[in-house]
């Protein structure tokens, strides 16, 4: 990986490998000294075009813990034009040598052309580009449901994939970069990915996606998801007809305490309740959804540092732009074997 | 291609007299033609003997004669962005193309909305000699959609505007619309609409589809662009006027302006180069080389777009040249300018797309490229016979040649070519504008000096 | 014990068969309870991935000597990946998982056991581990083999057998607790050259 731009060209072996080094960065969170030396002397920039103090910490935290040297560069509201703006930017953090560019942007693919336009050698981090994709709250999302799906099991979390999870990913996809990136993640590592919102919030096209789509959030529940995932609703998609009111909104698509009732009445104890912030209560979800037992929105918040760590780590070291395990040299023996962390890898 | 002078003279701009020599004429058989004083003075074997002895004579075997291209829509950039083009540079690229004959888009700057800009553009193409250069009217003032511009004071000033068009903009108010179709008439001009209702379009960054789903980038739907062909059908069959359609997209397009012809209405439709090659699954790389409008559609679209040029429900190929100075591409997707360019790559894609497909032959190809877009235009002595007594606009193609699209070698400013990297066939040897070679030997040679007459005003540049 | 070279041009040569390894590990095991005056206090951490095999093997040869000692209870993982000083020049590795002791390392007498020590540099990655998860009273080393060659100041404290080698050759330590070697687990310590 030489960078992360999307899950849609991400493998499932990285994906799995992502997890897995996230697993054991997770680790390290627990410990009294949350930080390893890996990135020592590396600098990584996060790049926000767009307001997110969540995301930027969320980033400064793993990078950090990681020990590299973060710069923040909030291009938004400074003196960067428009047009010629990713540009001049891209080439200012080159000429102040950033190993990796963590870009938030508002326009979709702006990471991609980063990664493509050869303005800049540093590993480029999608931290949510418009309407495209956010690969990271996937990834953090993912790390979240294999914990719980491993957790039924009793099996541990590393290794382990979504095989036979089903996923309800409920609201505004047509503008979700976050909804995007699940769909593509959670269906390569093997769960069903189930989408209800109101016709006029999923894309024309979104048929050709792996995803069953209900118009009707009870028919998608009956369905008995092992999670439920609600979208944010951004404020201006509110007042842009794309449905007659936030209340009939509300009402049709939120997850309120009727629903949350619901589920206990089909049986449904196992069933998580996800969310990647931050929730407009009362709107897409009820406080009572959101503060339940159910609920996983703060293990996303911790778990996301834990992902952001491996994702950093996986992009920095190693010299490689290959998947090294494709072509490994041969490691003299005073060398641990780079495999990835396997349940042999485990120690009891 | 070789040229030879006999006599011992040189092939100099003073040349009157070319003897081309088994030029295949429109990919038929092969035939020697003589072009003397901006005709086309002898199409035969006796076309040898009728040269005089000072004639350069060009070996034309394996190459196709064909009669100068002609591009109802080209974005030239002058008055106002000379960064990015200018009618010399244009022209030049144009020449290069295969074109005898170009229509400059009225979205300049000032807008060409007024008998003197058209006038000055007109004039800067006389000046440059390359080509016939003739202004495009803007049908609204400032292309702003609300007045009517002065249409007659265009027709008849010296650039005799026939083709009126917002391009870049949809004429969208049904009775402004309305208004322009039956007013052109009372001079035999013609309103080419650039189809796109743009309330459904706000925002639009490609084709609204499986790939604009994936990619999150705002959708341009078909149906933005066929309500509007659908409507304006309607209205020139109301009011009796003559509508071209530009650069049609889409296969539901290609069925609507299919049952309008049927139904005698009397439209005309135009499709790009681009948009019978390449589809919105290149969009994926985000890179705003493919960013264009209408935007890159599915390869349904390219296959309907295709047979309907073949089958005639599409009359012409029309460039849409959009060059752009490289700033407005090399940014975000959703930030960088609508636009590719076209003049030099149009005849090498058409022939990809359309000729080695089998779905057109050169005659074929001379009727999409040349002979309808003159009509259209009103240009008479363009898209004309490779006869005797004909005006000499033809050029001669090489169409086992192949290449790899390289823009920055293109005569063109833009560098903003989706071509950029793929081998084509075909290769423009020779292009005689009124008679002069403006390209030998398949680079630019010299500009067509200007009758003098022409300058001043008496008589039209490519009278004669 | 020579095997024949095999198709890629690699020879192989064994420098301990089965019995050789156990044997060296038993002696190993007193040492450690020696240098220990017994087993109080001891935590055997090995280096991923063939030091951890080793440490439970030693952990039951310890227990069988001082039957007070349960295996698990003093053997764990110590991953040291991310200390390495060569992330930047080798292909990304990723890390395996550190588990301590329930007791953990504080004053402890942590024993760190790896295979094979060559550079040093994976120990030196070791120390700089354990220090940033706790304060042992001491540290002390265990290899199955020293082939030389060291980088860095740094010496073993208990070695299986000291193998003279040439750099170009390498050392493949293979144990049946990972290694499966045409389908059945094996334990050799092998040298290859490459003719």
């Amino acid at each position: 990986m030489k960078h992360l731009l999307s899950t849609q060209d991400l493998s499932a072996r990285n994906a799995l490998r992502l997890l897995n080094v996230a697993e054991e960065m997770a680790a390290v969170g627990q410990r009294e000294i949350k930080k390893l030396p890996a990135l020592r002397g590396r600098t990584v920039v996060n790049l926000f075009f767009e307001d997110s103090t969540r995301t930027r910490i969320s980033f400064e935290a793993a990078a950090k813990r990681l020990s590299a040297d973060v710069i923040n560069f909030a291009a938004k509201g400074s003196s960067v034009s428009k047009g010629e703006s990713l540009k001049d930017t891209a080439q200012t953090l080159e000429a102040m040598s950033a190993d990796a560019v963590v870009i938030r942007h508002p326009a979709s693919g702006a990471p991609a052309r980063l990664a493509a336009s050869g303005w800049i050698d540093a590993a480029v981090v999608n931290a949510g580009d418009g309407t495209h994709e956010h690969p990271t709250q996937a990834l953090l999302d993912a790390f979240t449901l294999r914990r719980h799906w491993a957790k039924l099991d009793g099996t541990p979390s590393a290794g382990t994939t979504l095989a036979g999870m089903k996923v309800l990913i409920v609201g505004d996809v047509l503008h979700s970069r976050v909804a995007r990136s699940n769909v593509w993640l959670l269906t390569t590592l093997g769960a069903e990915v189930l989408l209800a919102g109101p016709p006029t919030l999923l894309p024309v096209g979104v048929g050709a996606w792996p995803c069953t789509v209900y118009y009707n959030l009870d028919d998608a529940l009956a369905q008995r998801p092992d999670a439920v995932m609600m979208l944010r609703l951004q404020a201006e998609r509110m007042n842009a007809a794309f449905f007659p009111s936030t209340r009939e909104y509300s009402r049709r698509w939120g997850f309120d305490d009727g629903r949350l009732a619901l589920l206990d009445t089909m049986g449904l104890d196992d069933t998580v309740i996800m969310h990647p912030g931050p929730m407009n209560r009362g709107l897409e979800i009820s406080s009572a959804a959101a503060d339940s037992p159910r609920s996983t929105v703060l293990a996303q918040v911790r778990n996301g540092v834990s992902v952001r760590m491996a994702a950093l780590y996986l992009l920095l070291s190693g010299d490689s732009q290959d998947d090294p395990q494709d072509d490994q040299p041969e490691n003299q023996a005073d060398q641990p074997d780079q495999l990835a962390t396997t349940p042999e890898g485990r120690t009891p | 291609m070789t040229t030879d002078t006999t006599a011992g003279s040189t092939a100099t701009p003073s040349a009157t007299e070319y003897l081309i020599l088994g030029a295949s004429i429109l990919g038929g058989d092969a035939a020697d033609l003589l072009i003397r004083d901006g005709l086309i003075a002898v199409v035969g074997p006796e076309a040898a003997d009728a040269a005089s002895r000072g004639a350069v004579t060009i070996d034309a075997e394996g190459l196709v004669a064909l009669p100068g291209m002609v591009d109802l829509h080209t974005h030239l950039r002058e008055p106002g962005r000379e960064d990015a083009e200018t009618v010399e540079t244009g022209s030049r690229a144009a020449a290069l193309g295969g074109f005898t004959a170009i229509h400059a888009m009225a979205n300049s700057s000032p807008v060409a909305d007024t008998a003197g800009v058209v006038e000055q553009v007109y004039r800067l193409g006389l000046a440059s000699g390359w080509v016939e250069v003739r202004p495009v009217g803007a049908v609204t003032v400032g292309l702003g959609g609300q007045r009517l511009a002065e249409l007659g004071a265009m027709a008849e000033s010296r650039a005799s505007v026939r083709v009126f068009s917002d391009d870049g903009i949809c004429v969208h108010d049904p009775v402004l619309m309305r208004r322009a179709l039956e007013y052109v008439k009372a001079f035999d001009g013609v309103i080419a609409q650039h189809a796109q209702e743009p309330r459904l379009t706000e925002g639009a960054q490609m084709n609204e589809g499986e790939v604009s789903a994936v990619l999150g980038l705002t959708g341009w739907p078909a149906v933005a662009e066929e309500s509007i062909i659908a409507r304006d059908v309607l209205l020139a069959q109301h009011v009796g006027s003559r509508l071209h359609v530009c650069h049609v997209s889409t296969a539901g397009s290609v069925e609507i302006i299919r049952w309008a012809k049927a139904r005698g209405i009397d439209v005309t439709a135009e499709v790009t180069p681009h948009h019978l090659l390449l589809t919105d699954e290149l969009v994926r790389s985000y890179d705003p080389v493919y960013k264009v409008n209408p935007p890159l559609r599915t390869s349904d679209d390219v296959h309907a777009l295709r047979a309907a040029l073949a089958d005639g429900t599409i009359d012409v190929v029309g460039t849409d040249h959009a060059p752009h100075p490289s700033e407005h591409k090399e940014c975000e997707w959703a930030q960088a300018a609508m636009g590719m360019t076209g003049l030099e790559t149009a005849l090498s894609v058409v022939q990809h797309a359309m000729v080695e497909t089998g779905l057109l032959d050169w005659e074929g190809f001379a009727r999409v490229t040349s002979v309808a877009p003159a009509r259209i235009g009103r240009l008479e002595h363009q898209g004309r016979p490779l006869a005797a007594g004909e005006p000499a606009n033809l050029i001669l193609v090489d169409p086992a040649a192949r290449w790899t699209v390289d823009p920055s070698t293109m005569a063109t400013k833009g560098r903003n070519s989706p071509f950029r990297g793929l081998e084509l066939p075909g290769s423009v040897r020779a292009t005689f504008y009124a008679g002069h070679p403006t390209v030998l030997e398949g680079r630019l040679a010299t500009p067509r000096q200007a009758p003098a007459a022409s300058m001043t005003g008496e008589a039209p540049a490519w009278n004669i | 014990m020579t095997v024949p070279a095999s198709k890629s041009g690699i020879h192989k040569r064994v420098v301990l068969a089965e019995a050789d390894i156990d044997r060296a590990l038993t002696r190993i095991a007193h040492e450690i309870l020696e240098a220990n005056r017994g087993s109080r206090d001891l935590v055997l951490l090995g280096i991923p991935r063939r030091g951890f095999p080793l440490a439970q093997r030693l952990a039951q040869k310890i227990s069988a000597v001082d039957p007070a000692v349960d295996p698990d209870l003093i053997t764990g993982q110590l991953d040291v990946t991310m200390y390495r000083d060569d992330l930047r020049r080798n292909p990304t590795r990723s890390p395996l998982a550190t588990q301590l002791p329930p007791s953990g390392i504080d004053d402890k007498v942590v024993v760190l056991v790896d295979d094979v020590l060559y550079s040093g540099r994976t120990i030196r990655a070791a120390l700089d581990a354990l220090a940033d998860l706790g304060r042992p009273r001491i540290v002390r080393l265990a290899v199955l083999v020293d082939r030389g060659h060291r980088e860095l100041p740094i010496r073993a404290d208990h070695v299986g057998k000291n193998l003279p080698t040439s750099s170009r050759e390498r050392v493949r330590v293979h144990l049946a607790e990972i290694d499966l070697i045409g389908g059945s687990a094996v334990n050799e310590v092998v040298i290859e050259d490459r003719l």
